[in-house]
């Protein structure tokens, strides 16, 4: 059984009087346990809501949600809110991308850290600051004894990520959603978080699910990438494959649109034209399609299927990119 | 370019995310005399003890202490409280004791003025002016302090309720204060004044706090909403923090900044209205009582012609006081704008 089965996970935002959007249209895949996940897609694909919506986390108005999370083989979508609650931060944890605004602003870190002890493990305080030390010290936070009494803005951004990530890992969960954990920092800086991730989650068996837009994150951490466009999986395939052959056209665009050193000089970037607001509904056809360099009759005639490829992964495209374009 | 690296002013590094390198600090240390590194090092020090806990409220203090509208403020706030507190010693008379020597050429044309024994002289019935002038700062600040405290209390606590529940708890507790704040705050004073039975001290100060509830309420509510949506509390709500906690430890202390400093400001409107009230008469009817609207109201109004300083003692003390709290609270709101942060 794997360790989260998403079922045709759709999340529709409905509000009176407007048409319905749907942010999120079906999107299966699953995370083994130990394993890492990419979610990979531009703004507006769908990303971040389906992370809240595995967390039961989006508003409790304004919005549908429908399709499986199975935990474990537990549907999390099924659970009343108190026992959502109690896994949330024991069984599931979440990283978000701002570590400033992400803590609370007038509490010191070290309580913060204990405050999750304390509710999930049923620790007194000074005990659970006994251990936070212990946890700051284990994220690579130097002097943790001195940082349990300090506040957020009094540390710097990568210390407080640091300190994020051992609050999301204090109780030792099964499952760690990171959304686009190293957005808000410096490019060194996020080496070096990256680096902590993955020495974590190879420490302790934790699954991680990455959600990001950087594929540069993709290629040094995750063993299978989710590609998503329009709310939907357009391109499924482990890492190595992804990047020595993506086949969709959306996925091929991107790698394609990663600047490289090796590049002859004066050869213009390449990009892939018009924006996501050139969308179709995916009802008519491919979201894509208008975007599309590949793109043909059927793509306007309906939504193409997610279909297995030969090497492993899945694909939901009429007219990939050939195999000899692909591992270009 | 004598020191290139001190007159770059680089940034002070952050310890923890950069592992220092060796080779490269060393290296272009090496390049400088001993002089040079010394100063070196005494900078690296000033620069680590400068970073060390600056917290909110110390950050705030500083930048108070830079602000001579704070200042000003703060000396005329100190120096009313200390009166206030120090009254009976400082006074050199009973407030309430009537004077023979003072009632014996006491006619409705004359009211004995100062002397050195009676400084700013008689009220109208004997008793010493300035003892009476100090006794009413101490009456003052009860008021203000006692109807502020009620009236923030009982604000946050509607606030609170209105910004951690939402929905139509809100727009019923909303729509209250709105109807309270559709009422200039003077004539809903005397309103509930006048519904009162009997007029006592504490009648003024619950006018007086309920009049600044809606004010406390709809400022909470607001930051209230807006630290529901903030990421720390879906970071909280990520990690299975109950509901009571996210509201009691994480919205609520979030938000209380903005009511603090409107406490201040409320201060200064309490004595204010409170003095209004004992102007018009709707105050504690105790003739013995110092109480600077009272003494205005009824002797400085009655005797201006033949004593003016019987009105102008306690109106300038009511615009002294109130002026000195409201400095204080502009410059306490400014100086914890986190726009003005450094």
């Amino acid at each position: 059984m794997s360790l989260l089965d998403v079922r045709d996970l759709s999340v529709v935002f409905q509000r009176r009087g407007e048409r319905p959007f749907t942010a999120v249209d079906k999107v299966s895949f699953t995370v083994e346990p130990g394993q890492t996940v990419g979610l990979v897609g531009e703004s507006g694909c769908g990303k971040s809501v389906t992370s809240l919506a595995i967390m039961g986390l989006l508003p409790k108005r304004g919005n549908k949600v429908t399709g499986e999370v199975l935990f474990e083989g537990t549907d999390l979508l099924k659970l009343r809110p108190d026992d959502m609650r109690d896994r949330r931060g024991r069984e599931i944890s979440m990283i978000f991308q701002d570590p400033l605004s992400s803590l609370n602003p007038v509490i010191p870190i070290g309580v913060q850290v204990a405050e999750v002890l304390e509710r999930h493990q049923g620790r007194d305080r000074k005990q659970a600051l006994r251990e936070s030390r212990d946890l700051l010290d284990a994220v690579g936070i130097p002097d943790p004894g001195r940082r349990l009494s300090e506040y957020p803005h009094q540390i710097s951004g990568g210390m407080r990520q640091r300190a994020l990530i051992a609050i999301a890992l204090a109780c030792k969960p099964r499952l760690l959603i990171a959304d686009e954990p190293t957005t808000a920092l410096d490019v060194t800086i996020q080496a070096q978080i990256l680096t902590l991730l993955k020495q974590l989650v190879d420490e302790t068996g934790t699954a991680l699910v990455m959600i990001t837009h950087d594929l540069g994150v993709v290629a040094g951490l995750c063993d299978t990438v989710n590609v998503l466009y329009g709310g939907k999986v357009v391109e499924r395939a482990p890492r190595h494959e992804l990047f020595a052959h993506a086949r969709h056209p959306y996925t091929h665009g991107l790698l394609n649109s990663v600047p490289r050193l090796d590049s002859p000089r004066g050869e213009r970037l390449h990009a892939i034209r018009g924006s996501v607001s050139d969308n179709i509904p995916w009802v008519e056809g491919c979201a894509f399609a208008p975007r599309c360099d590949n793109v043909v009759d059927a793509c306007l005639e309906g939504p193409p299927p997610l279909e297995p490829t030969a090497t492993g992964g899945d694909l939901r495209c009429n007219n990939p990119v050939s195999e000899e374009v692909a591992a270009r | 370019m004598s020191d290139p690296i001190i007159q770059a002013g680089t940034p002070t590094p952050r310890s923890g995310d950069e592992k220092p390198r060796p080779g490269m600090s060393e290296r272009s240390i090496g390049v400088l005399g001993d002089r040079k590194k010394a100063r070196l090092d005494e900078l690296a020090r000033a620069s680590a003890s400068d970073r060390g806990g600056i917290s909110l409220v110390r950050d705030a203090v500083r930048r108070l202490r830079r602000n001579p509208v704070a200042i000003v403020g703060a000396a005329i706030v100190g120096l009313f409280v200390l009166v206030a507190i120090f009254a009976p010693l400082i006074a050199p008379h009973d407030p309430v004791q009537r004077f023979d020597e003072l009632t014996k050429n006491l006619t409705v044309d004359s009211i004995p003025g100062g002397s050195s024994e009676f400084p700013l002289g008689s009220d109208p019935l004997g008793r010493d002016f300035l003892s009476r002038m100090i006794h009413g700062a101490r009456q003052t600040l009860f008021v203000g302090v006692v109807a502020t405290l009620i009236g923030l209390a009982l604000g946050v606590l509607i606030g609170a309720i209105a910004g951690a529940f939402g929905g139509w708890v809100d727009v019923v507790l909303m729509r209250l204060t709105d109807v309270m704040l559709a009422l200039p705050s003077l004539l809903l004073a005397i309103t509930l004044v006048a519904m009162a039975s009997r007029s006592s001290q504490w009648t003024v100060i619950f006018a007086v706090a309920i009049v600044s509830v809606p004010i406390f309420a709809r400022l909470l509510r607001g930051s209230m909403l807006a630290q529901r949506e903030s990421d720390h509390v879906l970071a909280a709500r990520a990690l299975g923090v109950k509901e009571r906690n996210i509201v009691l430890r994480h919205m609520l202390p979030n938000s209380l900044t903005a009511v603090i400093v409107q406490a201040t400001l409320t201060f200064a409107v309490a004595i204010l209205d409170a003095a209004a009230l004992s102007f018009l008469g709707l105050g504690d009817p105790d003739i013995n009582r110092a109480e600077w609207g009272l003494m205005l109201g009824v002797d400085g109004q009655r005797y201006f012609e033949v004593r003016p300083e019987l009105a102008y003692y306690p109106a300038l003390a009511i615009i002294v006081v109130a002026l000195g709290f409201t400095l204080l609270g502009e410059a306490m709101r400014e100086a914890i704008d986190p726009k003005n942060r450094r």
